[in-house]
């Protein structure tokens, strides 16, 4: 269990992407991991063959903890089986010795036609391709088809012996594998509903929570309803659909059903947006604990930011337009890359800083609580890639499903709370970074310039920074500098 | 487009935008920002969808006559 966050104890897996026996290259999404604060995607840190979990969907296991074992694949091999007599091998594979695979053998292998095999001389592409999903490698097996032909089960029989793979009995499950959401799986799995015999009626043919509900037998239901993981907090009345006479005709099951699903996901959500609340809270206070936090404010010229970009937006059809927040967000970034004592990490009595900037933008969720994801490099992407950049991992965001990375190393975090129409914003810094800046509403303001009264557009950005690292007089440059950047924006 | 479509066109789109906001709480005056708590980013994808759905585009200097339910269903009846 990776830590997805300074701030993560522990975490629960609510997905598996993988199944044992795949084949994982360092980078792959392994699973679904749920966190206080959402749900992220990791990835495998290593190259491998998935040979088991070690933790099942639904666990939620303290950070550290192995929820997998990968291993590394053709070094862990077995001596290859001792080669199978050709008589034999005919007999299991009748079809070997048909005229036309033999003469497909003769011109690759003269010798092999004689009956006389070549261990490993021979591997079918299929079979090469099935090799490499197990991670067997093909040039140590001796084959047991026609001529020393390598087969699937030579294949699958190395697998099995280096643990990587359980041959049929394991497999067959497999074979008629059901599309489901973890959610069905999981009510499946506590309805004790035989998931492959139900009926899907999602997306491709998925088996829905609602179909594994419509499965259940009408006695059964009930039982489930006050449920066993999350309805405890929601009163009854909001858990368990109105109690119809017929629900006790099967015909009718399944309308009875569709009524739980909303408030169901409904006191989930509250449930999540309170464990979300506490995770902020203990991440706040630890903040406001160990940083020595410094504040500073200035107001932003933006005239010909603002004036720039309703000239580009003008020019733009609305999906290309460009909102300020993209603007502010890129300022921000080339100044962090500038003055790297706001971009980095404080940890174990020192502060590292950062050559990328990977932005946070801290995202208010609809259900309360906030998170703050980043935007990696955000100081070399263009205003449009960072704009499509900050709609994906907005949308990602409140979607409640983030990547790991996303959420686990932001150097530096904006907050613009500006948007939703405040003047100005005090951040509290995410730890282990060491510093937050806020962006207030963009307003049209009076402005002295010159000697001349004038309106303009401004906002109020603040800097709330780590004084162990910084002190007002860099902290000050770094605003001034943001500034600076927004007077120029086809610079951006 | 007639009152009736706008206002069909409107909540449909803020519906697929915010999916959250109860439908009693659209009525004419609640406000998309202070109300709906749709942020910038919200509302423009809430444009996006409404050009989709209807064909009206809402230019950005348009943006101020769009900032509540009942605004943006005038404008949609006066330009669609």
């Amino acid at each position: 269990m990776p830590s997805l966050g300074a701030d993560m104890e522990h975490g629960k897996v609510v997905e598996w992407l993988v199944k044992p026996g795949d084949y994982v290259h360092k980078g792959d999404l392994v699973a679904a991991v749920d966190t206080d604060k959402t749900v992220m995607d990791i990835e495998s840190f290593e190259d491998g063959v998935v040979a088991e979990f070690l933790v099942d969907i639904g666990d939620t296991v303290q950070v550290g903890t192995p929820i997998a074992r990968i291993t590394a694949t053709p070094a862990e091999l077995p001596p290859p089986p001792p080669p199978q007599p050709p008589l034999t091998s005919g007999s299991i594979f009748p079809d070997a010795r048909s005229p036309l695979t033999a003469k497909e053998e003769t011109p690759a292998h003269p010798g092999a036609a004689g009956g006389h095999p070549e261990p490993g001389a021979k591997v079918p592409p299929p079979v090469r391709h099935l090799a490499h999903t197990l991670g067997v490698d093909v040039g140590r097996l001796s084959g047991s088809g026609a001529g020393g032909e390598v087969t699937r089960a030579d294949v699958e029989r190395a697998a099995a012996a280096s643990g990587t793979w359980a041959p049929e009995p394991a497999k067959a499950p497999e074979a008629h594998r059901v599309r489901s959401s973890p959610l069905a799986r999981r009510l499946a799995a506590e309805l004790g509903v035989d998931l492959p015999a139900v009926t899907g009626t999602g997306p491709g043919g998925a088996v829905t929570e609602e179909d594994v509900l419509a499965a259940v037998p009408p006695r059964g239901r009930p039982a489930r309803e006050p449920g066993a993981d999350k309805p405890a907090e929601a009163p009854p009345s909001e858990a368990r659909p109105p109690a119809p006479a017929q629900a006790t005709e099967p015909g009718n099951a399944k309308e009875n059903v569709p009524p739980a699903a909303p408030r169901q996901e409904r006191a989930a959500a509250a449930s999540k947006a309170e464990s979300l609340r506490q995770a902020i809270g203990a991440l706040m206070s630890r903040s406001k604990k160990e940083i020595p936090h410094y504040y500073l404010a200035t107001t932003l010229d933006l005239a010909a930011a603002m004036a720039w970009m309703q000239a580009a937006n003008q020019q733009r059809p609305v999906t290309a337009r460009l909102v300020p927040s993209a603007l502010l967000l890129k300022a921000t970034a080339l100044a962090a890359k500038e003055v790297p004592d706001m971009n980095g990490f404080f940890t174990r009595g020192a502060f590292q800083p950062s050559n990328a900037v990977h932005l946070g933008v801290a995202v208010a969720l609809r259900h309360g609580g906030i998170v703050a994801p980043a935007v990696h490099d955000a100081d070399t992407l263009t205003l449009d890639e960072l704009m499509e950049q900050l709609r994906g991992l907005v949308s990602r965001a409140r979607a409640g499903r983030l990547q790991r990375a996303e959420m686990a190393d932001p150097t530096i975090t904006v907050t613009n709370l500006g948007d939703l129409g405040v003047e100005s914003v005090y951040g509290v810094i995410y730890p282990p970074q060491v510093a937050m800046v806020g962006f207030g509403k963009v307003i049209e303001q009076p402005w002295a310039h010159n000697g001349m009264l004038g309106i303009r557009h401004a906002a109020t950005a603040t800097l709330s920074a780590d004084h162990r690292v910084s002190d007002g007089l860099r902290g000050g440059r770094f605003l001034a500098r943001i500034d600076e950047l927004l007077q120029t924006p086809e610079d951006l | 487009m007639n009152q009736e479509d706008a206002r069909l066109a409107v909540e449909a789109a803020i519906g697929k935008v915010a999916p959250d906001v109860e439908p009693g709480d659209l009525d004419g005056t609640a406000r998309l920002r202070q109300d709906l708590e749709l942020d910038s980013l919200d509302f423009l994808r809430l444009v996006e969808v409404i050009a989709e759905s209807t064909g009206v585009d809402i230019p950005e200097a348009d943006y101020p006559a769009v900032a509540t339910v009942g605004g943006l269903v005038e404008y949609l009846a006066g330009h669609g």
